[in-house]
């Protein structure tokens, strides 16, 4: 067994950010969920806000994201992140407080606490993991889910007919005058990654200056839910879904 | 607690006392939506409520608003919410969220008459649903039922001190008469009731310390059984607190039992019973969780019959038969869908129970 290792002579050139654990993930692997977990805390790191921010974690996938996230948390119901989000920035006013959703949590149970929280302008950031289905319960049809996309609910693929159409719900909120950087981003390419890094930086020096509510879509992948290896979901999140939700600002704050 | 009154006597509506009261127990937000007939305690609290002091906020729905309140009861500040029966349907799930994570808050329902949409008239309905939890999961919310616009105004105060002793929610279980009428109170002054952020809270995680989660979850289910296992023996530690009120049980042959509205009801009833040579005595819980279960079985055993009076189909009768246990008959009256019972109507069933108990003897 190695005890010492000589590295002196080394140079660091990444380390993982102080305020993620050393909690052993559990996503799947190829999940988008870790490395976006890990850009939040990143940025929270260089920002030195650790003792000055709140995350709400949702029920979904990410439930347990409180496990990595070196930081004060509350885990909120179904639907509520944002809802639990505005309790905590409205008798806190000083504190960074971010919500963390996937797509059945936002856009389908929580729509009117997603819509009326932006429309009000809270001054949070919300995260919005889209990933087109519904993933901890195994994979049923999402609002998000292509037409014709089959999930273990609509397994014979989605219908306009039954189902209704995918919810580009980032683009329903970009409208409401509360919403001051609304921004969709992926996690499947490098050079998304830091992109992304770039808009979470972003939105909390933006809620810093009480700028209003930042939102950032997050079009990430489900092997499992999808039934791929994370290599295939990439390329079929890259051919399918960002067509339908086209990365980068939607809305972006006037300059004055 | 120390409570300290003010000098001056008000005539205030329950609900505006209540959100008064509310001010001066120094809350640091209010998270509401409106619903009849209770909506003055939001208003109240919109037009009089200093925005330096903290933050009253109209929420989207019940929905939102309790969930509010638990974001803001997690971050360790002082919160409530107030709402009439439809509304804390709606609540439920977040109020068993905030029980499950241990946080204190105020918690208000002017309940009215139901099911459904209902009436905005008084109603007791609400009893199981506030006493026995009401969502999912084995909880258990402290239950204090105010009879007058002075208690709407004191429980606020009560329920907050215990809410936070306990780190459970309380419920100030009133209901639309109480919330209406007007009466004369003396308000309790504000620093009655000390405020200190709490070691727990989500609030920034504090240097070289471990961070605050708060959470309700658990995959294995060993570990969710010990967390239910904490709630029922803080539960356990709540009976306590028990509080009730008792008039004329020396020598009564028939007790009533009654909360809230009806208990002021009931007294009437019983004034005019004894009166007329019989003898009553009334019990009025005053918390409703925890109840005084040793109370109303010691009683049992000394008086021939108790008549329990509920603005219900029949609900806290069946605490009272179970601890009375067969020890003496339980009668029932009740009015439902936000009907009042009179005086004289229960003083009629008083002489139905003596009679039925003089043929017996």
């Amino acid at each position: 067994m190695i005890n010492k290792c000589e590295i002196e002579d080394l140079e660091l050139v990444y380390e993982k950010p102080k305020t993620l654990t050393d909690t052993p993930m559990h996503y799947c692997p190829g999940c988008g969920h870790g490395v976006i977990n890990k850009l939040i805390m990143e940025v929270i790191d260089e920002l030195k806000i650790q003792d000055k921010t709140v995350g709400v974690a949702p029920v979904g996938c990410a439930v347990f994201e409180y496990r990595y996230m070196d930081i004060d948390m509350i885990e909120a119901p179904h639907g509520r992140a944002s809802a639990v989000a505005t309790g905590v920035k409205r008798v806190n006013p000083d504190k960074y407080v971010f919500s963390y959703q996937g797509d059945g949590d936002l856009a389908a149970i929580g729509t009117s606490e997603t819509i009326h929280t932006v429309n009000r302008g809270e001054n949070i950031l919300m995260l919005f993991i889209n990933n087109a289905i519904y993933g901890m319960t195994g994979g049923q049809m999402a609002p998000t889910t292509l037409i014709g996309q089959k999930t273990s609910t609509s397994p014979f693929g989605r219908s306009v007919k039954n189902n209704g159409f995918p919810l580009n719900i980032t683009e329903l909120i970009s409208k409401l005058d509360g919403a001051f950087y609304v921004t969709r981003h992926s996690v499947h390419k490098p050079n998304s990654v830091r992109k992304l890094k770039k808009a979470i930086q972003k939105s909390f020096e933006y809620q810093k200056e009480n700028k209003g509510t930042c939102f950032i879509e997050v079009i990430s992948n489900c092997p499992a839910g999808w039934g791929m290896t994370p290599l295939k979901s990439n390329e079929w999140l890259e051919e399918n879904l960002i067509p339908k939700y086209p990365l980068g600002d939607i809305k972006v704050p006037t300059k004055n | 607690m120390n409570m300290k009154y003010d000098n001056n006597v008000k005539l205030m509506k329950g609900n505006e006392a209540l959100a008064e009261a509310a001010i001066r127990a120094e809350i640091d937000g209010y998270f509401g939506y409106p619903i009849t007939p209770q909506s003055e305690i939001l208003e109240y609290l919109s037009k009089n409520f200093n925005e330096e002091d903290g933050v009253v906020l109209q929420a989207e729905s019940e929905i939102a608003a309790i969930n509010m309140v638990y974001g803001a009861a997690g971050s360790g500040k002082r919160v409530m919410t107030s709402t009439s029966s439809p509304g804390m349907s709606l609540m439920l799930e977040g109020i068993s969220y905030i029980t499950a994570a241990q946080l204190p808050c105020l918690l208000v329902n002017v309940s009215r008459g139901g099911p459904g949409l209902g009436t905005i008239q008084p109603s007791q309905a609400d009893y199981f649903q506030s006493t026995k939890g009401g969502g999912h999961g084995d909880y258990r919310l402290i239950v204090l039922a105010p009879n007058s616009v002075q208690e709407m105004a004191d429980f606020v105060f009560d329920a907050i001190y215990l809410a936070e002793k306990y780190r459970n929610p309380a419920l100030i279980l009133s209901d639309g008469t109480l919330g209406q009428m007007m009466e004369k109170v003396r308000l309790p002054e504000k620093g009655s009731l000390p405020k200190s952020i709490p070691e727990w809270a989500a609030k920034g995680k504090i240097k070289n310390k471990e961070r605050n989660i708060i959470y309700t979850s658990a995959v294995d289910p060993t570990v969710m059984e010990n967390l239910n296992k904490e709630l029922q023996n803080k539960y356990a530690l709540l009976q306590q607190e028990v509080r009730y009120e008792l008039s004329q049980i020396e020598d009564a042959e028939i007790l009533i039992v009654a909360f809230g509205l009806s208990a002021r009801i009931c007294s009437k009833a019983q004034e005019m019973a004894n009166d007329n040579g019989l003898s009553v005595g009334l019990l009025r819980p005053i918390t409703l969780y925890p109840f005084p279960s040793d109370t109303i079985y010691k009683l049992a055993q000394k008086v021939q019959a108790i008549l329990v009076v509920e603005l219900s189909a029949g609900q806290m009768v069946e605490d009272v038969k179970l601890v009375v246990n067969g020890s003496c008959p339980v009668f029932f009256h009740g009015r439902m869908g936000g009907e009042v019972p009179t005086p004289d109507e229960i003083f009629f069933e008083l002489k139905k129970i003596t009679d039925k108990q003089a043929v017996k003897n």
